[in-house]
């Protein structure tokens, strides 16, 4: 198991677009002694969840960021192929406080360094991540730059670096072949904008899922006979996946049920007509209280986007379902007069608490009406 | 929609006196509640009999009955005050059980009677009943392991014959596990069985598959009348199953879980709490996985608030009694806002980005015949806990916390007593869970024995061992340095690690000074950062504060002048829940003042480490670095010097008064204080006044004590200075027992362990006053010289008897008003002269009319509180005020400091002991403290408010049966009234042909006369002993008081078997006066209930 002792530590920065600077050791890809200096650049942000920092690395809606963790011990239980959210890792770094030098549990089959080392990604340990999480929550994520590069380079990265709005990051997670995933009672195409294996898994559940790209048309779609139309997480701005909305549109006229989570959701959102925006730093973490408006109950969700609907801009077209306690944001949304509804936050989990996962059992109930 | 209005009041339940298993933790859920629910207008009736709490503060409830926790006196109080709801879950398991019976009774919780709000009747009964618990969980699929219920010996060995050894036997209806233990062999099976059915008061055990060795976690869940339920906090137990989550070392959050395995822990959790019932509130659900499949099985719930709750709500920031409070009144989790952040709610889950470690402390040393091996049944006395970065960051600070002379894991001088220790010695010693066993794996891994074979033994998770190699490898890289070399780098990486500079200065054989000079000089300074239940998402409101080294601190400034109290740490035997008290008292006092209170502790039970308490809090070891840390980290910050109060947390921080810089220190200076603990200035002192003390001399070894004791005569009593609680005081009647005594305060004994005998800790020898009558007074002198007595205590038990361990009555029964005069104008003296200002506590003994000192303390003393309830005086906030420099005149006209209440009533304290958690100890008191906790009877006679005092202790006093009764040979006279005064009340006597003779030739009636138990043993007596009717359950009440030396077997045997057996024993003479005094009163006009209100009213 990996040993990092104090001789073999690769002092590393990180510099944000700001300027700060903060002081750590390279881990993960690029940081044996060999290596030659590397710089990872991205969208800087920071997730509080408690566990699941596998899950995390490994989803596609992190394409084009760092994730930091403000849990400080990361690595703890190592690894598993188990509980990979997508074959490839999008992100483009971590940032932690403390990296595990052992991993322990029955399930881990490999340690966290190594991992992010064969998934060549770099990261960057030892830092105040307290810090620069409060850094970002008062600022707003922002674009930076880590490695054992010297400041001044690292500085000029992060100056240069934009952050994710305005970039179709879709185009990069999306699958280029439609494939099927589980056999099930229902047919149900599911958009990859970035889907997380967890999705598939629950919708595996009930149904023989057809995965198909993002560029797929409503036609293509139809040509499969769903009884419903999935559409999944992904990366980045919304308005930047050009076609989606109104491909959407289109579906949405034919009558298949359709569920959407997360950028699936603002998809929906700018099919209707709706808005998005960019909030501050986001919601990255597993603690999010969700209200049901219809049963009044209180949610615990999974959370990560950038982007968030708009409620306001929906007017007539859909009625709000879901809104966050901690900002009032908007979290959910059900088209008027069609089969049709979406929720910002993930159902799914993976990582993150189960209490919303009744939203799919939601979607077969819609499926079975048809 | 928001809190019921169908309910007007509401009687809260209270946990009673300080027991193991059952600390300050619900005197903290207690205090919460209390707040809350009079914020939110309801009509607040408390119950409870410890006065040492802060909930029993009068301003805390409307009505606050300081009256004994048993079915008949709620039942009183219900009469009396006809409370809408009772909320019977934030008193821990007393108050469950007293619900329950009450339940039971039909005297709450059925139609006509007061709501059962928070858990009904029900829901606590599936939660405590260990097989309808294993059906529900059964029922909704959850694991649990495989088990039976057994009510006798017998159903237990058909059990065995499904389920194999080993086994594990839990009690039902118990609190701290007690008589839960483990069984690997039939003797051992037996044994536990017996043990278990005896604890139980339904004498029902549980017969379980044994998950010794499995990883044990915790989840503090919360749910509400919508249904809406979260996890508050997570925990995860070092100590692997087998050792009692109350005597583990625990972490938060939980280290080695995948969120695949915690979210169906989770679900697991939710599931249990809403199959159980529990409508509102908090719960605690505790699990056991397999580490080699990830197996789960659930092992119990607690359908209350309870030790990790409390735990769980100083880890996270988040007020779960306050919660549960509000939730319990009809709130949902949603309409409450999270008091941190102000902006979000409390319908979320607290996530943290440190870590928190808890270790627990314990007393053994204080039980001479225990084993010191943890196991199922709980033990230890405290817990202290810290925070920091990192699982070893908080390691460290938290070991340093407890205050048992180590520094942190090891690098101490304590690692040297592992020099004798070979590999196999210390690998079989970490086998077993003991106190020590956490030192014991770190010298294994400095010894480079691998952390797969440690794991083997002491079956730790191997990343903790980890955690722990990477302290020990730290510490072989010291090793190679010099202190002056340590770069910046090298400083923060070691900080990091939890490196105390008393650590850094033994490693580098330099003075705690030289590295915290170095250090200072290479700027590296703790960071603070704030626990804000959020991980920083939200910016936190409250300043709850831990140090840490890294790059940025969140300190805020105040421009108002702050105040440090420095708290009184870990509970421990001798100082606990009474300094809290004290401490919060003043925090509320000075808050009320103008200024900012600033709070330092590490004791995770309290009501002090509260974040709301004060204006801020440090959670914070309180050692010389950490205060020294705080107190320039206050004045980097404001730019002002802070004041230091050091004289309201019992020990702890009086020992660190010295070394602090002295112009902060509000109140008796520290040379005032050092002449009252050095022996030779005080007697001087004393000289100078003219005021008597028994004769007595300084001993710096064996030779110097017998000269001493020769010169003074025998009977003396030993004992080490600078200790706490009588720690290792001893009455000695000759030279062979006083040389053994020094023998047990050598570095040989286990005092020794604790610094042993030296010429800065040099050994008092007194001459032993025999007879005589003890006397406590607490007081407060201010800067104009102005004295207040805030109360003059009579102990009920001889002097001989530790004064925490002795009943005491508010007003004196026995002493003239001139003696009481004489007494106070002493204390009067010794306050001028030691120039106190604040409170100080002043111990006299009376022997034949003559009044003599024994000792006096500047300081907090454990009575304050008591005395605060009996006359109505808040002594604490009026010291701290004066302390702060306003004088007594101001206060009596700023209303803080009112007349004392008198003449009315009286008030008794009695202490609680936890012999029942240790079989093989002898009850009888002596100097030497032992009592965990204190109770208080507040009635208008003495006789009357002693007898109160007993039944809150859990002392019975019988109105029928046989009364076994034993007594020395200076008893025998004096146990006459008490014989006659039993038998006029219809009770039987059985005695010893010794004692039956000389009773009945004093006129009283001997029913059964029985033989030595140490005859018995040598065969010379067949017939009936004491220890054989107490074992057959033939003795309602044992009256047996301790010879001394020499023919103590008998009382020894006699007092092991009633503990064993649960009957009550009283052990002195005067207590047996005082509690047939009692019977008698109860018997000629029966109890009623007053609140303290009413009292100080009158």
């Amino acid at each position: 198991m990996t040993q990092i002792s104090k001789t073999k530590i690769k002092p590393a920065l990180l510099v944000l677009n700001d300027g700060s600077v903060f002081e750590g050791e390279a881990i993960g890809a690029g940081s044996s002694e060999i290596s030659e200096p590397v710089i990872s650049k991205g969208e800087v942000v920071f997730h509080t969840g408690l566990s699941g920092y596998q899950e995390i690395i490994t989803d596609p809606s992190y394409a084009g960021q760092i994730i930091t963790f403000t849990t400080p011990h990361i690595g703890n239980y190592g690894t598993t192929n188990l509980d990979n959210e997508a074959s490839k890792v999008f992100a483009r770094g971590v940032i932690v406080r403390e990296l595990a030098r052992r991993r322990s549990n029955w399930r881990s089959d490999d340690s966290l360094d190594s991992f992010l080392k064969q998934n060549n990604l770099a990261g960057i340990a030892g830092i105040d991540t307290r810090r620069l999480t409060r850094l970002l929550r008062d600022s707003g994520s922002m674009p930076g730059a880590f490695g054992t590069a010297s400041q001044e380079e690292l500085a000029k990265v992060a100056k240069s670096e934009k952050g994710t709005a305005g970039k179709d990051l879709v185009a990069q997670v999306t699958t280029t072949k439609s494939y099927i995933y589980g056999s099930g009672k229902f047919t149900v195409v599911a958009y990859d904008f970035g889907i997380k294996t967890t999705m598939l898994k629950c919708l595996a559940e009930f149904a023989t899922v057809h995965v198909v790209p993002a560029s797929t048309t409503a036609e293509q779609v139809t040509a499969l006979s769903p009884n419903g139309i999935f559409l999944s997480n992904g990366p980045g701005d919304p308005e930047m996946v050009y076609d989606a909305p109104a491909t959407i549109r289109e579906l949405l006229g034919t009558g298949v049920p359709l569920f959407g989570i997360c950028l699936g959701h603002q998809l929906l959102a700018l099919a209707l007509g709706g808005k998005t925006y960019k909030l501050p730093f986001g919601h990255h973490g597993a603690n999010h209280p969700v209200r049901n408006i219809a049963t009044k109950s209180v949610e615990i969700t999974s959370q990560n986007h950038n982007f968030c609907v708009d409620a306001d801009s929906l007017a007539t077209k859909a009625d709000v379902t879901h809104i966050n306690l901690n900002d009032n944001t908007n979290e959910g949304l059900r088209v008027r007069g069609a089969n049709a509804f979406s929720v910002q936050y993930h159902p799914e989990a993976g990582p993150g608490p189960h209490d919303s996962r009744y939203l799919f059992s939601q979607f077969v109930e819609m499926m079975d009406r048809k | 929609m928001p809190r019921r209005e169908d309910i007007k009041s509401i009687l809260v339940l209270g946990s009673g006196p300080i027991v193991i298993g059952q600390a300050c933790e619900f005197d903290y859920s207690g205090t919460q509640a209390c707040r809350v629910l009079r914020q939110e207008g309801y009509r607040v009736i408390l119950a409870n009999s410890n006065p040492a709490t802060i909930m029993t503060d009068p301003d805390f409830a409307d009505r606050t009955y300081i009256e004994p926790l048993t079915p008949e006196f709620i039942e009183k109080i219900i009469e009396r005050e006809k409370p809408d709801a009772v909320l019977p879950t934030l008193g821990g398991q007393t108050a469950l059980n007293l619900a329950m019976t009450l339940f039971e009774r039909g005297k709450v919780g059925v139609p006509g009677t007061p709501e059962l709000i928070g858990a009904n009747a029900l829901a606590i009964n599936t939660a405590e009943d260990r097989g309808k618990f294993k059906e529900a969980m059964i029922e909704i699929g959850l694991s649990v392991p495989r088990s039976g219920i057994a009510h006798t010996a017998e159903q237990a060995d058909e059990i065995l014959k499904e389920i194999k050894l080993p086994v594990i036997i839990r009690p039902a209806y118990i609190l701290g596990g007690k008589g839960t233990g483990i069984a690997n062999t039939l003797e051992e099976f037996n044994t536990v069985v017996a043990n278990g059915l005896a604890a139980s008061p339904i004498s029902e055990i549980l017969i379980e598959t044994s998950i010794v060795g499995w990883k044990e976690y915790e989840l503090e869940v919360m749910r509400d009348k919508n249904d809406n339920c979260v996890v508050i906090c997570s925990i995860e137990n070092i100590d692997a199953m087998g050792v009692h989550t109350g005597d583990s070392m625990t972490v938060a959050p939980a280290m080695t879980l995948s969120d695949i395995e915690y979210q169906k822990m989770r679900n697991a959790a939710f599931a249990c709490i809403r199959r159980v019932g529990v409508e509102t509130g908090g719960s605690n659900v505790q699990f056991a996985v397999n580490p080699i499949n990830g197996d789960q099985v659930v092992i119990e719930m607690n359908p209350r608030v309870s030790r990790s709750s409390a735990l769980a709500s100083k880890a996270t920031g988040f007020p779960i009694a306050k919660i549960a409070a509000k939730l319990a009144v009809g709130y949902t989790l949603d309409e409450i806002s999270n008091d941190i952040t102000k902006m979000t709610p409390a319908s979320f889950e607290p996530t943290i980005d440190y870590v928190v470690t808890k270790i627990p402390r314990w007393a053994f040393e204080k039980f001479p015949g225990t084993s010191g091996v943890l196991g199922t049944q709980m033990q230890s006395v405290g817990e202290a806990m810290a925070i920091g970065r990192t699982f070893t960051e908080s390691l460290q600070k938290a070991l340093r916390s407890l205050e048992i002379g180590r520094l942190g894991l090891n690098c101490d001088p304590g690692e040297e007593i592992f020099n004798d220790s070979s590999d196999a010695q210390l690998l079989d010693k970490i086998a077993i869970p003991t106190p020590d066993r956490i030192f014991e794996i770190g010298e294994c891994l400095r010894r480079k024995i691998s952390i797969e074979e440690i794991a083997k033994f002491c079956k730790f998770d191997t990343w903790f061992l980890d955690q722990m190699l990477s302290i020990i490898e730290e510490r072989e890289y010291l090793e190679s340095q010099s202190l002056e070399e340590l770069s910046v780098s090298d400083w923060k990486r070691v900080k990091r690690l939890g490196f105390s500079d008393t650590q850094l200065g033994y490693l580098f054989k330099r003075t705690e000074h030289d590295v915290r000079a170095t250090r200072l000089k290479r700027g590296v300074r703790p960071t603070y950062k704030a626990v804000d239940t959020c991980s920083a998402e939200f910016a936190a409101q409250t300043p709850y504060h831990y140090s840490t080294y890294e790059d940025e601190s969140e300190l805020h400034s105040s421009t108002k002048q702050s105040v440090i109290i420095l708290g009184s740490g870990p509970n421990r035997i001798g100082q606990g829940i009474e300094f809290d008290y004290c401490c919060v008292h003043a925090s509320f006092a000075l808050r009320d003042a103008g200024f900012q209170t600033i709070m330092l502790n590490c004791n995770p039970e309290t009501v002090s480490t509260d974040y709301d308490t004060s204006d801020k809090l440090y959670f914070e070891p309180l050692t010389y670095e950490d205060v020294m840390n705080v107190i320039e980290a206050e004045q980097l910050i404001s730019g002002s010097n802070p004041r230091i109060i050091v004289g309201l947390g019992g020990q702890t921080p009086l020992k660190l008064a010295t070394q602090l810089p002295k112009e902060l220190i509000a109140g008796t200076t520290s040379e005032s204080i050092d002449i009252a603990e050095d022996r030779e200035k005080w007697s001087a002192l004393c000289v100078s006044l003219n005021i008597l003390q028994p004769p007595g001399g300084t001993a710096r070894d064996v030779e110097q004590a017998v000269e001493i004791a020769n010169k003074i005569g025998y009977p003396v009593l030993v004992r080490p200075s600078y200790v706490l609680g009588g720690r290792a005081m001893q009455i000695v009647h000759d030279e062979t027992h006083l040389r053994k005594a020094m023998q047990e305060m050598s570095t040989a004994g286990s005092l020794g362990r604790e610094g042993g005998l030296s010429a800065q800790r040099p050994v008092l020898i007194d001459r032993f006053l025999e007879d005589a009558t003890e006397v406590d007074v607490d007081a407060i002198r201010d800067s104009t010289g102005e004295v207040l007595i805030g109360g003059v205590m009579e102990h009920v038990e001889q002097a001989g008897v530790h004064s925490g361990d002795s009943a005491c009555t508010i007003p004196p029964v026995s002493l003239s008003n001139a003696m009481v005069l004489e007494i106070e104008d002493t204390v009067k003296k010794i306050s001028e002269a030691l120039k106190v200002v604040g409170l100080i506590n002043v111990q006299f003994a009376i022997a034949d009319k003559t009044v003599y000192v024994i000792e006096a303390n500047p300081r907090a003393s454990r009575t304050v509180p008591f005395v605060a309830k009996a006359t109505g005086v808040p002594l604490a906030k009026v010291a701290s005020r004066v302390m702060l420099g306003s004088t007594l005149e101001q206060l009596r006209s700023e209303g803080l400091l009112k007349k004392p209440v008198s003449g009315s009533h009286v008030s008794v304290k009695e202490a609680v002991l936890p012999f029942n958690r240790f079989a093989d100890v002898d009850t009888a008191l002596g100097p030497e403290m032992r009592s965990t906790g204190e109770v208080m009877g507040i009635d208008d006679s003495f006789a009357r408010a002693f007898a109160k005092s007993q039944f809150a202790a859990g002392t019975t006093l019988p109105e029928s049966g046989l009364v076994f009764v034993s007594l020395n040979d200076r008893d025998k006279l004096g146990g006459v009234d008490v014989v006659k005064g039993l038998t006029s009340l219809g009770l039987k006597i059985v005695a010893t042909v010794g004692t039956a003779d000389f009773l009945k030739s004093h006129g009283c009636e001997v029913s059964r006369v029985v033989g030595k138990f140490s005859e018995r043993k040598s065969g010379s007596n067949t017939g009936d002993d004491a220890v054989k009717l107490i074992e057959s359950g033939d003795i309602a009440l044992v009256i047996n008081t301790p010879r001394g030396y020499g023919t103590r077997n008998d009382g020894e045997a006699i007092r092991k078997a009633a503990n064993t057996c649960r009957v009550s024993v009283v052990t002195t003479l005067s207590a047996a006066t005082a509690a047939v005094q009692g019977m008698i009163e109860q018997r000629n006009r029966p109890f009623t209930v007053m609140s303290l209100q009413e009292f100080h009213a009158r």
